[in-house]
């Protein structure tokens, strides 16, 4: 044993895991000693990292993994077959390995995509637009031994509604580095005080206000401040961040150096969720640029002159790594479980240090203002919620993609956007979100039946406004036509709350799972009222006890759901009786008939 | 003297210093906000949730708050209070607690809430999963079953040389704590022990070291507070004509008969019971099908085959109200052990391998007179609905009674500290 070498910074562990994952399929006994060991951990603790992140895997899984999404809208966009189409192809169930060790079929929560589905990742490459034809044309084409590379796809940055030229943000033409002049004029305090006028807010789903973030930050006397870029984006039907990076990386980066300058960070991160592997290259390739050019570095120029520079830190598969506290941990190589909320980033984040954790739509933000002028900004949206939003549209309707939208769009004229014939749901902000009903009310409107497609202007929710003022969307809007069954959505839902949960705290953890199993009852027809009584309650439990926001949120749809859409629970549900109508004598013994029939052949 | 600052606690203003910790303060101000993950002022872990309060309306953790001038903080409402009792009924749902054989029975903090939200059956069903005992270490034992995931021993428990001795490993409902056993071997036997207490419950077992405190002499046998389960809606259930006599019947299903053993140890107080009640199906009157409605029907045992179930809808259908004595009936029991081996393993165990078995044995008996074991054995409430609970392994002959008399005759009561046990 050598004693004086030196161990690796905890930081550069998940580096090293996702290293060993990538070269040999899974981490191994004799990996994980060598692991622990450079980095003075016990094994255990090492094995409590790799088992939170569901990316890493213990055992082989395969030379070539496909990862299929799971989730709702993959569901409904015909994954059924594709799904088997691989397994009838790979003579494997989802979930194993082939023989041969060549083929992993796995699952994963959404994986970003959710305009292009049903869509896979192999070896984190994208794959879209699935057919069972295509899957037989990949599959053939890998084992003659075709570059993953050159067959998959470049996900499509589907762009589909902008605002009139004048006021749309984001998505408009950019000159590299161009904001970034203004550097020299402004002094941090001016530069924050810009975007506290500006009212910008966080992007990622929380809305705090970005220049106070950084206010308190800057205020926070420390040796070193960090700014982290979230890129986790994990909510399913989301896929903003995405085509933000793909389309105007060189804005998110600059987005970062303003904050830097704001706060007086001299490092900065971007936590970029592994499904997104594919851009890491191309945001590298850029940093590169942007230090070359003197923007990234050492001795920036600006009024005051200063050091900055971007490193990528990958995440490696868990929802709640999104949450800014879990983010900081797991960036630190330790399980991803969000912190008890004694301090906030800004006083102690980041190894220990203040730390601004902000949305790549916020950051992506700034530079425009800057660009724009803040009047200008000022001008566009509503008055709460200056400036446009970016959803990201999924679902039953023909035109998916990214929306640009101006905050204060009438929740109908942009429903008649997306062209969706015969809505029933709405679901913004994913899971945790809000469900918005489009049944018509009775009497208000013409039945289901009678009504034309894109031309129902009464009902109240149509006239809801998407704004600061009433319905905050944080970026996935997915959409659900009449066909769909609302209690198997909510538990698509609850799915994934009951996988993605950390653990931490017994609300979320076992609370969801036992809320799943009661939805699974009603699923089954089995539930009674009282069943929804015990729903109901037990949300409200989890709301108020849970750690974090993933528990706090995770019942809200279904919440909404029971209130929007009785009839569809009544439905389910049977009157109330003395006997549990999920228990049924003969599958309780269906096990023990196995055995003894089993038994009794055997001697004859 | 600048700190002193001004709060107030369910309307209860209360002066203290700036920056102490709520759960303390409400302490020393005679407010009780109960803790299982909280042993120190720094660094809270926060994982329980027992704690949660109001803090200015909105929920959060007592022991995360740092008392600052004019917070409002509520902690005995009763949506608090209900909170408090559903997060430790869960904790019971997702283990599995089998207090009757648990080392540490009796001076279990988990427990002791138990007792002192006078719970006697959780709202949530059992979710059984397979959780490991693992005997490995050298000198521990880590009994998964009861780990309630408080993250204490994770955070305090290292080696000399900083490294983790216990792990969370997985995530969500997988959530598991190991050992890691390299650095298990490196605690000394003090240390070892330190871990063992400090853990909450009975997760965490030194070889040879089991608390020795004779029953009624344990931590929480002496003290504690007496529990007021409540009577509900009885006479709504009850259809009794005036003049005419209760009448009872019981049953034992799976169950070892110990509670209906304890049933008969009210010794002359039966002769009371006789006045009021008579009985009609049940082992006490070997009276074997029932011949009338009865008011009331004491199921000992959960339902570990067919039969059972079948008993268990007949006492439905017979009786207006069902009361499930015993832990057994209320949660399956030590039969329910059985639910974490699969069923083949068990018969095989019980017919073929096992050390009481005859050699050469090799007939596992199969009839259609025979009942069929059932997959798993299933706590009474989640076959029918059960009015009420008497825990107890078996239950003191007095709660039994206690309970059953009061809710005949639809009285309130209250059962004492040292009536009321798991075990
Ligand atoms: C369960 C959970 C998941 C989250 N996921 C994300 C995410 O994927 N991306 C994101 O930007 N923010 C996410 N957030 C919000 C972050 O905690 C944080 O508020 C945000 O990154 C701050 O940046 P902003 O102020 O620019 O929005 C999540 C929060 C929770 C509770
Ligand atoms: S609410 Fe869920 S995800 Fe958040 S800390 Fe608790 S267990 Fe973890
Ligand atoms: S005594 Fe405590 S640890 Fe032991 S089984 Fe009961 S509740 Fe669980
Ligand atoms: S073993 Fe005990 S101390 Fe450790 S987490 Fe589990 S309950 Fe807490």
């Amino acid at each position: 044993m050598t004693f004086h070498k030196k161990h690796l910074p905890r930081t550069s562990l998940m580096d090293v895991l996702w290293e060993i994952q990538r070269k040999k399929r899974h981490i191994g006994r004799d990996d994980m000693s060598k692991i622990a060991q450079q980095f003075n951990m016990s094994r255990m603790e090492l094995e409590g990292v790799i088992t939170f992140y569901h990316f890493f895997h213990r055992r082989d899984c395969g030379k070539y993994t496909i990862y299929l999404n799971s989730g709702i809208i993959s569901r409904f966009s015909g994954r059924k077959p594709v799904k088997k189409a691989f397994e009838d192809i790979l003579g494997i169930e989802t979930g194993n390995v082939t023989e041969d060790g060549m083929f992993g079929l796995l699952e994963t929560p959404c994986i970003g995509l959710s305009d292009q589905e049903p869509a896979c990742l192999i070896n984190f490459k994208p794959f879209t637009n699935l057919t069972p034809e295509k899957v037989a044309d990949i599959i053939s084409s890998i084992k003659k031994g075709a570059r993953l590379s050159d067959i998959c796809d470049k996900p499509k940055s589907i762009i589909y509604y902008t605002p009139s030229k004048d006021r749309t943000v984001f998505f408009k033409p950019y000159t590299t580095f161009s904001a970034l002049s203004q550097l020299k004029d402004l002094h941090p305090e001016e530069l924050i005080e810009i975007v506290k006028k500006s009212k910008l807010a966080g992007r990622g789903g929380a809305f705090f206000p970005t220049g106070l973030k950084w206010q308190f930050c800057r205020h926070n006397v420390a040796d070193q401040k960090y700014i982290i870029c979230n890129a986790d984006e994990g909510e399913p039907g989301t896929f903003k961040d995405r085509v933000l990076m793909e389309e105007h990386p060189e804005l998110l980066i600059e987005g970062m150096i303003f904050a830097a300058y704001a706060v007086g960070a001299a490092k900065g991160a971007i936590y970029l969720r592994a499904e997104y592997m594919y851009l890491k290259e191309p945001l590298e390739n850029l940093l590169s640029t942007y230090r070359q050019n003197g923007f990234l570095g050492s001795d920036i120029a600006a009024k005051i002159p200063f050091d900055f520079d971007i490193y990528i830190h990958m995440g490696a598969g868990a929802y709640v790594c999104g949450e800014e506290t879990a983010l900081i941990n797991s960036m630190e190589g330790k399980r991803g479980e969000p912190s008890t909320k004694e301090f906030f980033p800004v006083q102690k984040g980041f190894l220990g240090k203040p730390t601004v954790v902000n949305n790549v739509e916020t950051l992506c933000a700034v530079p425009r203002i800057l660009e724009m002028g803040v009047d200008t900004w000022l001008q566009i949206g509503t008055d709460k919620t200056p400036g446009t939003k970016i959803l990201s549209v999924s679902g039953d309707c023909p035109n998916k993609g990214i929306y640009e939208i101006e905050w204060g769009m009438k929740f109908n004229d942009f429903l008649k956007l997306t062209g969706v014939e015969k809505p029933k749901i709405v679901q913004f902000s994913g899971p945790s979100g809000d469900c918005l009903s489009i049944t018509p009310d009775e009497g208000k409107t013409l039945r289901s039946s009678q009504r034309k497609s894109r031309d129902y202007l009464t009902d109240q929710e149509y006239d809801r406004v998407i704004s600061g003022e009433d319905i905050t969307c944080g970026g996935s809007v997915m959409i659900f036509n009449e066909s769909r069954n609302i209690l198997q959505i909510i538990k698509s839902f609850s799915d994934f709350f009951v996988a993605e949960s950390c653990g931490i705290c017994v609300p979320c953890r076992t609370g969801n799972f036992l809320l799943n199993k009661k939805l699974e009852k009603l699923l089954h027809g089995h539930g009674e009222k009282k069943d929804l009584e015990d729903i109901k309650a037990w949300s409200e439990i989890i709301r108020t006890t849970s750690r974090c926001g993933l528990g706090q949120m995770s019942n809200n749809s279904l919440l909404q759901a029971i209130e929007k859409f009785p009839e569809e629970f009544d439905r389910a549900l049977s009157d109330n009786t003395d006997f549990n109508k999920a228990f049924h004598l003969d599958e309780a013994v269906a096990e023990y008939d196995n055995i003894i029939n089993e038994l009794t052949s055997d001697y004859e | 003297m600048n700190n002193r600052i001004n709060l107030t606690i369910d309307g209860k203003t209360i002066q203290t210093e700036a920056g102490k910790n709520l759960v303390d303060v409400a302490k020393e101000n005679g407010i009780y906000i109960p803790t299982l993950c909280y042993f120190r002022e720094l660094n809270p872990l926060a994982t329980c949730r027992i704690c949660t309060v109001k803090l200015n309306g909105r929920h959060t953790t007592g022991c995360t708050i740092k008392v600052a001038d004019g917070m409002d903080i509520e902690v005995n409402t009763p949506e608090l209070l209900d909170n408090r009792k559903a997060i430790i009924e869960m904790l019971y749902a997702e283990g599995n607690h089998f207090c009757p054989s648990c080392e540490k029975s009796g001076n279990c903090d988990m427990q002791n809430l138990g007792y002192d939200m006078g719970i006697t059956v959780t709202r949530y069903p059992h979710v059984f999963s397979d959780k490991i005992v693992d005997f490995n270490p050298k000198r521990m034992i880590m009994e998964s079953n009861r780990c309630i995931l408080c993250k204490r021993c994770v955070e305090e428990v290292k080696t000399k040389d900083g490294k983790d001795v216990f792990s969370f490993v997985q995530r969500g409902v997988k959530t598991r704590v190991h050992i890691d056993y390299e650095q298990e071997e490196k605690l000394s036997e003090s240390e070892a022990l330190h871990a063992m207490n400090l853990c909450p419950v009975g997760a965490i077992l030194v070889k040879g070291m089991i608390h020795e405190q004779p029953f009624g002499e344990r931590k929480y046998d002496l003290l504690g507070k007496n529990i007021l389960p409540k009577v509900t809606s009885v006479n709504n259930n009850l259809h009794k004509k005036e003049n005419e006599k209760f009448i009872v019947a019981t049953t034992s299903l799976a169950g070892c008969f110990g509670c209906h053993m304890s049933l008969l140890d009210i010794d002359t107080d039966l002769l009371d019971i006789i006045e009021i009640a008579e009985f009609n199906k049940s082992p006490l009157t070997d009276i074997k099908k029932f011949s009338k409605r009865c008011h009331i029907g004491l199921i000992e045992g959960g339902c570990a085959n067919s039969e059972n179930v079948h008993v268990l809808e007949e006492f439905r259908k017979k009786c207006d109200i069902l009361v499930a004595f015993g832990e057994c009936a209320i949660m399956g029991g030590i039969p329910a052990m059985r639910n974490f081996v699969p069923l083949k393993e068990c018969l095989e165990e019980a017919y073929l391998n096992g050390v009481t078995t005859e050699i050469g044995a090799h007939i596992i008996p199969g009839h259609e007179d025979i009942p069929k074991l059932l997959n798993n054995v299933y706590p009474c409430n989640e076959v029918v609905k059960i009015d009420y609970y008497i825990p107890g392994c078996p239950p003191n002959a007095q709660h039994i009674w206690k309970v059953v008399k009061s809710i005949l005759l639809g009285e309130e009561f209250s059962i004492t500290h040292d009536e009321f046990k798991y075990d």
